[in-house]
């Protein structure tokens, strides 16, 4: 095949990349370990040391090989690193980039960005200086983080007579720190950046030391594999259908984080817990792959038109299903200015769905430096970290970390950027569900008038319903419903038909109305319950309703009751549905069917017919 | 895309700035992708393609300078048919019509920049100044008053060009005046973006920060991405490594006359240690040139 044999001269010419993060306290020697890295291995641009020599020079300032990374103003000036900077170089074995991660605790966010980036990490410790509090607190972000792969270089040994005890000393205490956070470090590794030693090159003046140097235990990382042999978790990032374009394909596009999916495989999409089939893998400029792998950024198309939200995960119908809550037990991390706080609506961002999230209790927060826990704080302080509970406005899919990563970490939002990070420990018990506490507050406000439901269903001669009509689009659901206003006007019930579902974002809408169904699901659930209240039937129609949608439906109205009926519906499994119609069945049929099924449900009167 | 479970470099390259592409798409109603004609735009352009299969429903902006080199024009208005692409044109008409200009002795080369480049960017972005927007059914541009701010803006940077580019993240807020906070920058990881912004702010999005410049040409041969010739010798020994306007873009001493004669000379060749932006003047009028511009707005 003509695009194997291109592809596969390609890769004769491509080398392994790996990006790496250089981590630790403030002015323990990150920066100038990077410089000496780059100057040793011959990774600068040609002239590049010279030109920073001279300049030092000429300002009368001593040579450091910070400087050459030092490529900002403000961080030559200041002579610390603010922001993560990417130097690029190569070793014999493979190419890497360096993200020289600031230590001071003013830019722990910069770090995190650097760090959440990498693969593997070098962390500095001056041995002069000693453990500091960040290189305690680096270390267990590491591990928060989820990279597992750690050296350690203990630094300054110039400083130290190159004293094998004081390394002792150092690597003691770390490792017992490491240790109490399950981190074991592949190495450690005494050296001096500014001379040089144990950076590329042995030295003869640490005799004592017979371990790889800092080279050569980068060179030693292992490239982590794809995960293509988990269950399949491909987040639905978003539905394109480009119709004005004349391109009938609607795709849903997204990056498979674990595992893989060919063509014909059943899949499920979570929370709405939709089914379909692979019909095809779409891409272009080479042939229609039959299969996908962990780490690409695919399209796929379905055989069932099915209405599924960007956000969603999908998997395998035959394989672990991901977990869909909205508790999740978790362990944060606050970068914010501000504290997060309770009662304060924040945006949730996991996988690729965003959802609006609260926070409920606050378990444990920790010293992240220290490792010291705090119990019964109200509030999560910048640089925290904490085990608490958050609450989504609706279901979530995701997975607990100790099963898949990818899916089991999230970010928050506040105030338009991202203030945290965390990964989910576990799903906390659903007795806060946050619709029903609403409606329970609801109804315990709710100024009851004198004249009571029995006395409504006297006089109206029918007991108040919300029935609501679901499948997918043209299936004459809205005709159907209309039919059955009709009737039951004619035959004196008192029956309102609800049309506005056009307004809702249908299936071949190709731009994302996540939050747009959302709010239209949770008004028409007010507004069914004021019919309800008031002794009405109410008639809707909804496309596609997902389970989920559905019980926020329910609860909403309560205490009125809700019908549920399908028409041509694969979205909703069997018992959720009062009444399951095939969609070729015709409108006077299946107006029929519905009054019927509300006679025998004793909403209607029996003689009313 | 690769066929197999083991994705190569190009591959992993290619699968995340494809995921940020359809992020930003999704994110910004206002979403703008910015194409100097220059290799990496295009290898920018040509992953837009990929993203959304075959479509680019994404407007592409160009900032003419008037003292583009003469073929880039020509190739930015023939691909923009060819791909039928929502293309927008930007400039400093004032400045020009002043003669306020490098090339016609008014200013310096980084004053000429801000004027022609950074300032038009800016006003052209945010809907004050005119856009001239290419008619399919004529084939020429129509001007255009008043059009929307855009609060999305994708750019083509790569960390491995110049310092202060490495400090980018991939999805970066600029404030009001367009400037870059570089110490402030709210956190990013893993696969989440800061994708929400304030009013009057926008995003600059850089889905090829971790691409370098030997990754891009080889991407270019993979893919097979037809690219403007002046970046190949057509015989006189010469061709240009980077792109810009004529007056301050120099050509390097290279026979490089295709892709791969240009991936060899990356690799072993004269050029594996010289940094690719030696051509630009301007980078080297005053210490650190480049970063003073790019908290300016320029890209």
């Amino acid at each position: 095949m003509e695009y194997d044999k291109k592809n596969e001269q390609t890769q004769q010419h491509e080398r392994q990349k790996m990006n790496i993060v250089i981590i630790g306290h403030v002015d323990h020697g990150k920066s100038t370990l990077v410089g000496r890295l780059l100057a040793d291995t011959h990774s600068l641009p040609e002239g590049k040391l010279e030109e920073v020599k001279s300049r030092c020079a000429k300002n009368a300032r001593p040579f450091e090989y910070a400087f050459l990374l030092d490529a900002l103003k403000d961080e030559q000036a200041q002579g610390i690193t603010i922001d993560s900077a990417r130097c690029f170089f190569h070793s014999d074995k493979r190419e890497y980039i360096l993200i020289d991660a600031p230590g001071h605790i003013e830019f722990l966010k910069n770090m995190i960005s650097g760090a959440a980036r990498a693969e593997a990490a070098v962390l500095v410790i001056d041995a002069h200086e000693g453990i500091q509090e960040n290189s305690r607190r680096h270390g267990y972000l590491l591990s928060m983080l989820g990279i597992r792969q750690i050296v350690v270089a203990v630094n300054k040994m110039d400083l130290m007579n190159y004293s094998q005890a004081v390394f002792d000393r150092v690597q003691n205490e770390y490792a017992a720190f490491l240790s109490q956070i399950q981190v074991t470090a592949q190495h450690f590794i005494p050296v001096s950046a500014r001379e040089g030693d144990f950076i590329s090159q042995r030295s003869s003046i640490m005799d004592w030391y017979d371990g790889p140097t800092i080279l050569e235990a980068l060179d030693e990382f292992e490239k982590e594999p794809a995960s293509v042999h988990q269950p399949l978790r491909f987040p639905v990032q978003d539905i394109y259908k480009f119709t004005a374009q004349g391109d009938d394909r609607r795709i849903i596009a997204g990056q498979i984080e674990t595992g893989q999916l060919a063509v014909g495989d059943e899949v499920i999409f979570y929370p709405s817990k939709k089914r379909s089939k692979i019909a095809s893998i779409e891409a272009f400029n080479v042939p229609t792959p039959p299969k996908a792998y962990a780490g690409q950024s695919v399209g796929v198309t379905l055989f069932e038109q099915i209405y599924i939200q960007p956000g969603e995960i999908m998997f395998r119908g035959d394989q672990t299903p991901p977990q869909t809550s909205t508790q999740l037990k978790i362990n944060l991390f606050w970068l914010g200015k501000e504290p997060m706080i309770f009662n304060k609506r924040y945006l949730l961002k996991l996988g690729t769905a965003r959802v609006p999230v609260w926070l409920r209790q606050i378990n444990t927060v920790l010293d992240a430096s220290e490792l010291n826990t705090e119990l019964n704080r109200r509030h999560i302080e910048r640089h925290d970290v904490a085990e608490c509970v958050l609450e989504t406005l609706k279901p979530v899919a995701f997975d607990l970390t100790t099963e898949i990563a990818q899916t089991g970490r999230f970010v928050l939002i506040d105030n338009y950027h991202i203030a945290g990070g965390g990964v989910i420990l576990d799903v906390a018990r659903d007795q806060l569900d946050l619709t029903a506490e609403h409606v329970r507050q609801r109804e315990k406000n709710w100024r009851r008038s004198r004249i009571t439901a029995s006395m409504r269903q006297t006089r109206l001669n029918q007991q108040s319903t919300l029935v609501v009509i679901s499948g997918p689009a043209e299936t004459g659901k809205s005709q159907a419903a209309q039919m059955l206003e009709e009737k039951l006007f004619e035959a004196g019930k008192q029956v309102y038909y609800l049309g506005i579902e056009n307004s809702l974002p249908g299936i071949d809408s190709d731009l994302s109305h996540e939050n747009l169904r959302d709010e239209y699901i949770h008004r028409l659930g007010e507004t069914a319950h004021l019919f309800t209240d008031a002794g009405l039937i109410l008639i809707a129609t909804v496309s596609d309703l997902a389970e989920y949608e559905l019980n926020i439906l329910k609860t909403l109205n309560r205490p009125g009751d809700t019908v549920v009926v399908g028409i041509g519906s694969k979205t909703l499994s069997d018992p959720l549905l009062d009444l399951d119609l095939n969609e070729t069945m015709n409108t006077e049929n299946a107006s029929t069917k519905i009054a019927n099924l509300l006679t025998e449900r004793h909403y209607l009167p029996e003689y009313y017919l | 895309m690769n066929q197999t479970e083991t994705m190569t470099q190009l591959d992993a390259l290619e699968a995340q700035s494809v995921y940020i592409l359809r992020e930003a798409y999704r994110s910004f109603k206002d979403l703008v992708m910015l194409w100097s004609i220059g290799k990496d735009s295009t290898v920018l352009l040509w992953l837009a393609r990929k993203a959304f299969f075959g479509h680019v429903p994404i407007p592409l902006m160009h900032i003419d300078t008037n003292f583009k080199i003469k073929e880039m024009i020509e190739y930015r208005d023939r691909f923009a048919k060819e791909w039928k692409l929502n293309m927008i044109v930007g400039q400093n008409v004032d400045a020009l019509s002043r003669k306020q200009t490098f090339p016609d002795g008014g200013l310096g080369r980084i004053d000429c920049c801000k004027k022609l480049k950074s300032e038009a960017l800016k006003h052209t972005l945010s809907g004050e100044w005119p856009r001239w927007v290419m008619n399919h059914t004529t084939g020429s541009y129509d001007k255009q008053e008043n059009g929307d701010a855009f609060t999305g803006v994708i750019v083509g940077a790569r960390a491995d060009e110049e310092g202060s580019r490495s400090k980018e993240r991939y999805f970066s807020p600029r404030d009001q005046q367009s400037e870059w906070d570089i110490a402030e920058q709210p956190p990013e990881m893993w696969n989440q973006f800061n994708t929400d912004f304030a009013p009057g702010t926008h995003i600059r999005i850089h889905p090829l920060l971790d691409w370098t410049e030997l990754n891009i040409w080889q991407y270019i041969k993979r893919e097979d991405i037809p690219i403007i010739d002046l970046y190949f010798d057509n015989g006189s020994g010469k061709r240009y490594r980077s792109l810009g306007c004529a007056p301050c873009t120099g050509q390097v001493e290279s026979t490089a006359k295709n892709v791969a004669d240009i991936i060899e000379e990356l690799k072993s060749g004269k050029f594996s240690n010289i940094a690719e932006r030696s051509g630009r003047r301007q980078d080297a009028e005053d210490d650190g040139g480049l970063e003073t511009l790019r908290r300016d707005g320029y890209m």
